[in-house]
């Protein structure tokens, strides 16, 4: 096996290039996930960022919230501002496993590990979170919301690595996140959804009911046109065009259905005057 | 008293067999079926690996019978021509480096030519589905009072439902392993466990030895809770065949995934009650059905089955019982020993039933209890009269009233009126469980216990009963600071080592305490009168008195002994199951106040109440944790935990898809004892470890129906479960088939 312990982006970038195969690593949680399959004994190079300091921390500009790829959860929810702001970032970053996953697990590593129960990416989906993508020949950005393409499948080249994720600044009417696991703490999401409202523009944003964490589009225009609800079933046919839930090892396909429509409900009755 | 290992423990020092020092050991790791049920047509060796560096051990290498010795010797050490299981074991490597060997365990394929299996218990098996007698029944078990049929004909309410429970792992923290080696010509395994003498058993029929050639150390156990029980014999088999065929010491550990997939867990059940009461609720008659999930080998399923029927009729007096119980062979891992015991599977049908045939008649569930309860001078299912002073209906009033239980029924209707998302509900539960082994079973296992004086005044406890994490050797040391009225660095207990202990009977079935304790007192008074004092001497004339001794018989061994005598009071027919099942039982009474989310269908239990009556508390804060510890699990039992089939055996085998509960999952757990001496046992006590089990999965499904206006008829009442209830608005009875 081949650990590969870049010292600045420009090696990490040079890496990256010559050794598409290569996995990167930075907190290393989701590969403790993987640990009794022993996927590390079975793949040959591994491209470890965590030395990478142009990938570490966050800046506040004024127009976004730039978070390196290699921030970490605890980095976001020390930072008082960013509770203030950008609460949704801070809520999702509570809910993620332990103090000891929230320590090491980052941003990056989370959106680009692309697992559809994702609990960091709703969140900046609603915030029209951009990535920025790079490689040696060239920088590109990418709204978070166009990233994925299928299950674990992503527009991310061989030679490319997420270094930045802007958030934008900006005031919402409405910000709200729920994540609904097995248990109170420490628990893989079954559903969750992140839903942002500004100047009438609706975001939802729902994960672990489709093969990625999915923008729910035609609820957003069901929202923004005001078309009368008076229940969790009349948010079905919409939901039912955006997501695709499944039964698995940790829930059914009903179960992910029907709580998603009746936590938009209860939770949207209370700020839309078309939800009664 | 502080208890004895926890500095220890708590400083990382205490070794876990993980953890113990040998020098040029092997690992050791286990190829498996990969089928529930087959042939073995071959065993294929890829050419990838240098199989002359790994000892490689079949069923040929097992110099003895190929049987886990147990109740029956139907469950080979490794397999041979078949296979009954998925995972069972086929193959056993070792080799110096961990990695490697785990490739080679990939490298060895067994080709099974695959048979139908018998994946539910509950259908009745076709023909070529029979591996069991000639009907897949493990065992058959009847418990008769009176005349239940003609109870039930003249009854005027006849009221009957179906209910069914779930497997659930232990999930003790430490894993099941163990290190063996041979010294000597002394096979000896160090490891964690809860029956060292189990184990010696097992080794003298498969490895053909005699007893003073198998030495079985109990290390550090991180955990057992019945686990530990029968499993650890087959483990301690295979790495005693590897290290014996390798000439070195072998280290066989399981991983978490391998615990969880391939290890024993509770056995699911349906129990199907047929009711006959009167129009206040009184009990007529009650038919009841408990059959069980055995899987596929009969390890400890009978007397599972056992403990199960004997607990099904509840705490109730009622002169018309029939109760039938079937443990049933399915070609799964074999379910075996959970805390409880079987008793928590009958009793959640016992407690939930109570409360639908309240719901049905328009009663109070309080009620229908109060008119039942067992009153001193009334009998059980078995026709064991109680009489032993304790107030089962004070039991049941304290609970109520420690959990304002009116108040919030009243205060919940409230809520529910206005709350849109949220239901609460309050649920409570009596049952009770009898303590040590059932019915002559205590006379069978003979146990005998050790208390020495040492040359230097010291006092060393002999008992081959281990500490697993509930507070043996705590309990174990204050007992005998008790009798001989000595201070606690007086006293040492010797190791679980069996050339150093005498066989005192397993830790289990929460006899720990009452009868090893109850024999502790008594070879301490052995011990004082073999040094020529009388009952009221002093612990400081009696240290001196085995200093004297010892000076007069130089190299001698001063022991007080005692061995179990079966009270006057008790009387068991195995035959015809009638008679005094337990020596003595445990009560309680347990509500649940809970609150269901509409949105998530998710149940949040918001306060507990375990009111007790336990014979004597002799250590409150571990008779505290022992109940706390017990409502933890069973609140896991009752809503999270569920395993998942796949070719009969557990396939989310991760603990991120198995969930137990966290803390934040615990409600407050407030818990209470009522205390009436129980003679017989230690200073008065009753068994209490796996009593807490019992109360919890019925209070909270009960809660559960009060809070929504279902009628639940399973656990785990996960929110999938709960919110198929509620949208589907089951009814009751009968429907689960």
């Amino acid at each position: 096996m081949t650990v590969f312990l870049p010292r600045d982006l420009d090696e990490a970038l040079e890496l990256r290039d010559r050794h598409p195969g290569a996995t990167a690593v930075a907190g290393g949680t989701d590969l403790c996930v993987l640990w009794p399959e022993r996927v590390a004994a079975r793949r040959d190079e591994w491209l470890d960022l965590s030395g990478v300091a142009e990938l570490r921390g966050h800046e506040w500009t004024d127009g976004a919230l730039i978070l390196g790829a290699g921030t970490t959860y605890w980095d976001v929810i020390r930072d008082r501002r960013a509770g203030e702001e950008l609460p949704l970032l801070v809520e999702a970053a509570r809910q993620v496993g332990a103090v000891q996953i929230q320590t090491r697990g980052t941003w990056g590593g989370n959106i680009v590990n692309a697992s559809p129960a994702a609990d960091g990416v709703p969140v900046l989906m609603a915030y029209d979170a951009v990535l920025e993508l790079r490689s040696r020949s060239e920088t590109v950005e990418l709204p978070l919301a166009d990233f994925y393409l299928g299950y674990k499948e992503m527009r991310l080249a061989p030679d490319q690595l997420l270094t930045r994720i802007h958030v934008p600044r900006r005031t919402y009417d409405l910000q709200w996140f729920e994540k609904v696991g097995s248990r109170s703490a420490q628990a893989i999401t079954k559903v969750g959804v992140a839903v942002t409202r500004r100047d009438g523009e609706w975001r939802v944003v729902a994960n672990s009911v489709a093969p990625t964490v999915r923008r729910c589009r035609s609820l957003e225009s069901l929202l923004a046109e005001g078309l009368p609800v008076s229940g969790p079933a009349d948010l079905m046919g919409a939901l039912e065009s955006d997501v695709t839930p499944i039964d698995d090892i940790r829930s059914t396909a009903e179960y992910r259905l029907e709580v998603l429509a009746r936590l938009l409900y209860w939770r949207l009755r209370d700020v839309c005057p078309s939800i009664t | 008293m502080k208890r004895v290992e926890g500095l220890s423990k708590l400083t990382g020092r205490e070794l876990y067999v993980d953890d113990l020092p040998v020098d040029g050991f092997l690992w050791g790791a286990t190829v498996r079926s990969p089928a529930a049920r087959g042939r073995i047509r071959g065993i294929r060796f890829d050419d990838s690996v240098d199989w002359s560096e790994f000892t490689v051990v079949d069923h040929r290498d097992i110099p003895g019978t190929n049987a886990i010795f147990l109740i029956e010797e139907d469950q080979p050490v490794l397999a041979h021509g078949r296979v009954r299981h998925l995972h069972e074991p086929v193959l056993l490597l070792a080799h110096p480096r961990r990695e490697e060997l785990r490739r080679a365990v990939e490298a060895v394929h067994v080709d099974v030519d695959a048979e139908p299996p018998v994946l539910d218990f509950r259908l009745t098996p076709d023909r070529e589905r029979i591996q069991y007698g000639d009907d897949n029944v493990l065992k058959r078990l009847r418990i008769e009072k009176g005349e239940v049929e003609r109870a039930l004909a003249q009854a005027p309410h006849v009221i009957e439902g179906v209910y069914e429970t779930g497997a659930q792992e232990h999930v003790y923290l430490e894993t099941q392993g163990m290190l063996a080696w041979e010294e000597d010509g002394v096979i000896t395994i160090a490891g964690s466990m809860q029956c060292p003498y189990y184990i010696v058993e097992a080794f003298e029929h498969a490895l053909g030895r005699t007893p003073d050639r198998i030495r079985i150390i109990q290390a550090a156990t991180g955990g057992g809770f019945g686990g530990k029980e029968e499993f650890p014999s087959g483990i301690a088999l295979h790495a005693a065949l590897l290290a014996l065929k390798a000439g070195r010491p072998v280290k066989l550990i399981y991983d978490r995934s391998e615990d969880l997939a391939v290890t024993t867990k509770r056995h699911p059940s349906r129990v199907r009650h047929r009711t006959g009461v009167d129009g206040d609720g009184k009990l007529l008659g009650q038919d009841i059905e408990v059959v069980l999930d055995g899987g596929a080998y009969v390890t400890l399923s009978p007397v599972v089955l056992s403990r199960s029927i004997i607990h099904a009729a509840g705490p109730y007096a009622c002169d018309h019982v029939r109760i039938d119980g079937r443990a049933m062979f399915t070609n799964s891992p074999p379910f075996g020993a959970f805390r409880g015991f079987g008793a928590p599977q009958s009793l959640f049908a016992c407690e939930r039933h109570m409360d639908r045939i309240a719901a049905e008649l328009g009663i109070d569930p309080v009620e229908i209890r109060k008119i039942n309860l067992i009153r001193d001078g009334d009998s059980t299912a078995t026709g064991q009269v109680i009489a032993d002073g304790a107030d089962r209906v004070q039991v049941l009033d304290r609970a109520l009233d420690l959990a304002d239980y009116y108040e919030r029924r009243t205060a919940h209707a409230g809520f529910n009126a206005a709350e849109p998302t949220r239901r609460r509900g309050i649920g409570l539960a009596t049952f009770f469980h009898g303590a040590g082994f059932t019915g002559s079973g205590e006379l069978f296992l003979d146990s005998e216990v050790h208390v020495a004086g040492l040359p230097d005044g010291r006092i060393e406890v002999r008992t081959a009963n281990v500490e697993m994490g509930q507070g043996t050797l705590t309990v174990f040391t204050s007992l005998v600071c008790d009798r001989l009225g000595v201070p606690a660095e007086a006293v040492t207990i010797a190791p679980a080592d069996t050339s150093l202990v005498p066989n005192s009977g397993p830790t289990v079935a929460s006899r720990t305490v009452m009868v090893v304790g109850g024999l502790l007192e008594k070879a301490s008074d052995d011990l004082r009168t073999r040094t020529g004092l009388p009952a009221d001497a002093d612990g400081r004339a009696i240290r001196e008195a085995i200093r004297e001794w010892h000076r007069s018989h130089p190299g001698e061994p001063l022991i007080g002994k005692a061995k179990y005598e079966q009270p006057e009071h008790i009387h068991w027919d195995d035959e015809t199951y009638r008679g005094d099942a337990y020596g003595a039982y445990a009560w309680g009474a347990y509500v649940a106040d809970v609150e269901v989310d509409l949105r998530t269908f998710a149940v949040s239990v918001r306060d507990f109440v375990a009111v007790q009556e336990v014979g004597r508390v002799l250590h409150e804060t571990l008779a505290r944790g022992q109940i706390q510890g017990g409502v933890v699990q069973a609140l896991g039992w009752a809503l999270l935990e569920e395993c998942k089939w796949r070719d009969g055996a557990m396939e989310n085998a991760q603990l991120t898809n198995y969930v137990i509960p966290t803390a934040g999952d615990v409600p407050p757990i407030r818990v209470e004892f009522l205390e009436s001496p129980y003679p017989h046992g230690a200073r008065g006590a009753k068994g209490i470890g796996e009593l807490p089990f019992d109360g919890v999965a019925p209070a909270v499904a009960n809660a559960v129906a009060g809070a929504t206006g279902t009628d639940p008829a399973s656990v785990p009442l996960t929110p999938e479960t709960v919110m198929d209830l509620i949208l589907r608005q089951r009814p009751p009875a009968g429907s689960l088939t």
